[in-house]
């Protein structure tokens, strides 16, 4: 996505952005190994909630779609599912080599390799696996895009929904699932 | 008509003056919470941040007319409500709707905005949700008995049904009801531990188990909306608490008088605030029956001794 329009926000805007980088609802998504780095995120040590990153139960609330490490194809259709659940503006973090290029299960036969050929990802945090530094400085760099109004990556989904949908569709054979008016 | 000007102003200043005072308690509680597990936590301000992002989601998914009704039925009933609970004891600027038997009425009002997060949350179709409100259902018939005991024990002992006399009452006599009945105050009180729904008696939102509860499946605005009122709610509770049992606040109309008469206020409900929140901090979650025994226990004795208190 174009990266300088940051002069191109009006005041409403500018506002909105900076209440949305300061109120983050993370949706964690546990679905490899790196999901045991989350709670000692959260919790005294690390304190994620003084930047305002807040745990959310249930994708209407979320913000933040976090992916944290390798995922299963049939864990895929659940993921898909829930970041499609998600109201906009929301924001994928990639978390893990896992996702990135399959770290250490890149030839697995049941796990997807790249994460943003099936949803589009913001931020990346590398690392097998991420300290919660790391993932802090994630979420940190998350903050910087969407305050200079970068981090619009839901409508480049909406709009190259079908190279994302073939994508999907090529892992998930059987693909049965609801339509969404998002 | 200079009379209503000034009474639709008071009216709007009082909802702001709800929101901002029910927002701030939260953030302060978040803060709180964060020092007591040894966290730097959120800004104090956080809720209004919190609120403001959701306000400014870009889709809100509606699941039809209830859906959509319900953020609105909580904060309708919330301001209505807010407007028959004395603010300030004999200030003209909060309006102050009271009429005899105005106890009884709220006692059904404050119930009103359960009701239409229930009839919502029906409506999303979302399991979760509809175990959260029957959890909510049941605790209130928990709380409620307590509760409504604790209310009729200071009815029956000063035979009014209006919390303005039972406000003059504790402004003549110099006493606070926590002190003349002081068994109902002790109902009042526990039922209060059900009523903010902090951590033992958080079965209805039940982070972590229930997913949010009633409202996992609004967002955006409509999560927005029902947090101010909840807010909103919040300040009403601890108000009226404060009306009923700790001689309410307020000296009189002027400009210094007022701003005293808040501090006071403010003073005692953030007191009472943080009754459930010690609470919740030290205790793990109960289970739905659990929570139900426990308001039927103690808390209802306490509230049968107050009433047999009030008679003799
Ligand atoms: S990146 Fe490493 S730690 Fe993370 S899920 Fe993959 S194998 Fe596990």
């Amino acid at each position: 996505m174009t990266s300088n329009n940051k002069d191109k926000q009006t005041i409403v805007e500018y506002i909105q952005n900076w209440s949305r980088k300061h109120s983050l609802f993370v949706m964690a998504y546990g679905t490899g190994c790196g999901a045991i780095e989350i709670p000692a995120t959260m919790t005294s040590r690390y304190d994620a909630e003084r930047f305002g990153i807040r745990g959310a139960a249930t994708p209407r609330q979320a913000d933040v779609l976090l992916i944290t490490g390798y995922l299963a194809t049939k864990t895929l259709k659940r993921v898909i599912r829930v970041y499609e659940q998600m109201q906009d503006p929301k924001y994928v973090i990639g978390f893990g080599s896992c996702t990135i290029n399959g770290g250490m299960y890149y030839d697995s036969y049941n796990t997807i390799n790249a994460l943003d050929r099936y949803i589009p990802v913001d931020v990346y945090i590398n690392g097998c696996m991420p300290r919660p530094e790391a993932v802090i400085s994630g979420f940190v760099q998350l903050q910087k895009q969407i305050a200079e109004g970068t981090a619009n990556n839901a409508a480049k989904y909406k709009e190259n929904l079908e190279w994302y949908r073939a994508n999907q569709k090529k892992i998930i054979k059987n693909w049965r699932m609801p339509d969404y008016n998002w | 008509m200079e009379d209503l000007g000034i009474k639709i102003i008071g009216a709007l200043l009082t909802v702001i003056l709800a929101f901002t005072v029910g927002m701030t308690y939260g953030g302060i509680v978040r803060k709180l919470t964060a020092r007591v597990q040894n966290r730097r936590g959120p800004v104090i301000w956080q809720n209004f941040l919190d609120l403001l992002k959701l306000q400014s989601k870009k889709t809100n998914i509606a699941h039809g007319f209830m859906g959509h009704m319900a953020p609105v039925w909580i904060i309708i009933s919330a301001g209505t409500v807010l407007m028959f609970i004395p603010i300030l004891n004999g200030n003209l600027w909060f309006p102050n709707l009271t009429f005899h038997g105005d106890l009884i009425f709220l006692l059904y009002m404050m119930v009103f905005g359960s009701l239409g997060m229930a009839l919502g949350a029906g409506q999303t179709g979302n399991p979760n949700s509809a175990i959260g409100v029957t959890r909510g259902l049941s605790q209130m018939v928990g709380f409620e008995i307590p509760f409504v005991l604790a209310l009729v024990a200071l009815m029956v002992q000063y035979k009014t049904t209006s919390i303005q006399d039972i406000m003059d009452i504790q402004a003549q006599t110099g006493t606070w009801m926590m002190f003349a009945n002081p068994f109902a105050f002790l109902a009042a009180l526990f039922a209060s531990l059900g009523m903010f729904r902090y951590s033992p008696f958080d079965i209805v939102g039940a982070p972590a188990e229930l997913a949010s509860g009633p409202v996992s499946e609004f967002g955006g605005k409509y999560l927005g909306t029902m947090m101010s009122g909840g807010s909103i709610f919040a300040f009403i509770k601890l108000t009226l608490y404060v009306d009923l049992f700790m001689g309410g606040a307020g000296f009189g109309t002027g400009i210094l008088a007022t701003i005293m008469g808040l501090g006071i206020l403010l003073l005692k409900t953030f007191s009472l605030y943080m009754v459930p929140v010690f609470y919740g901090w030290i205790s793990p979650r109960y289970r739905t029956e659990q929570a139900i025994r426990y308001f039927w226990g103690w808390p209802t004795a306490l509230g049968v001794i107050a009433v047999i208190w009030a008679i003799f």
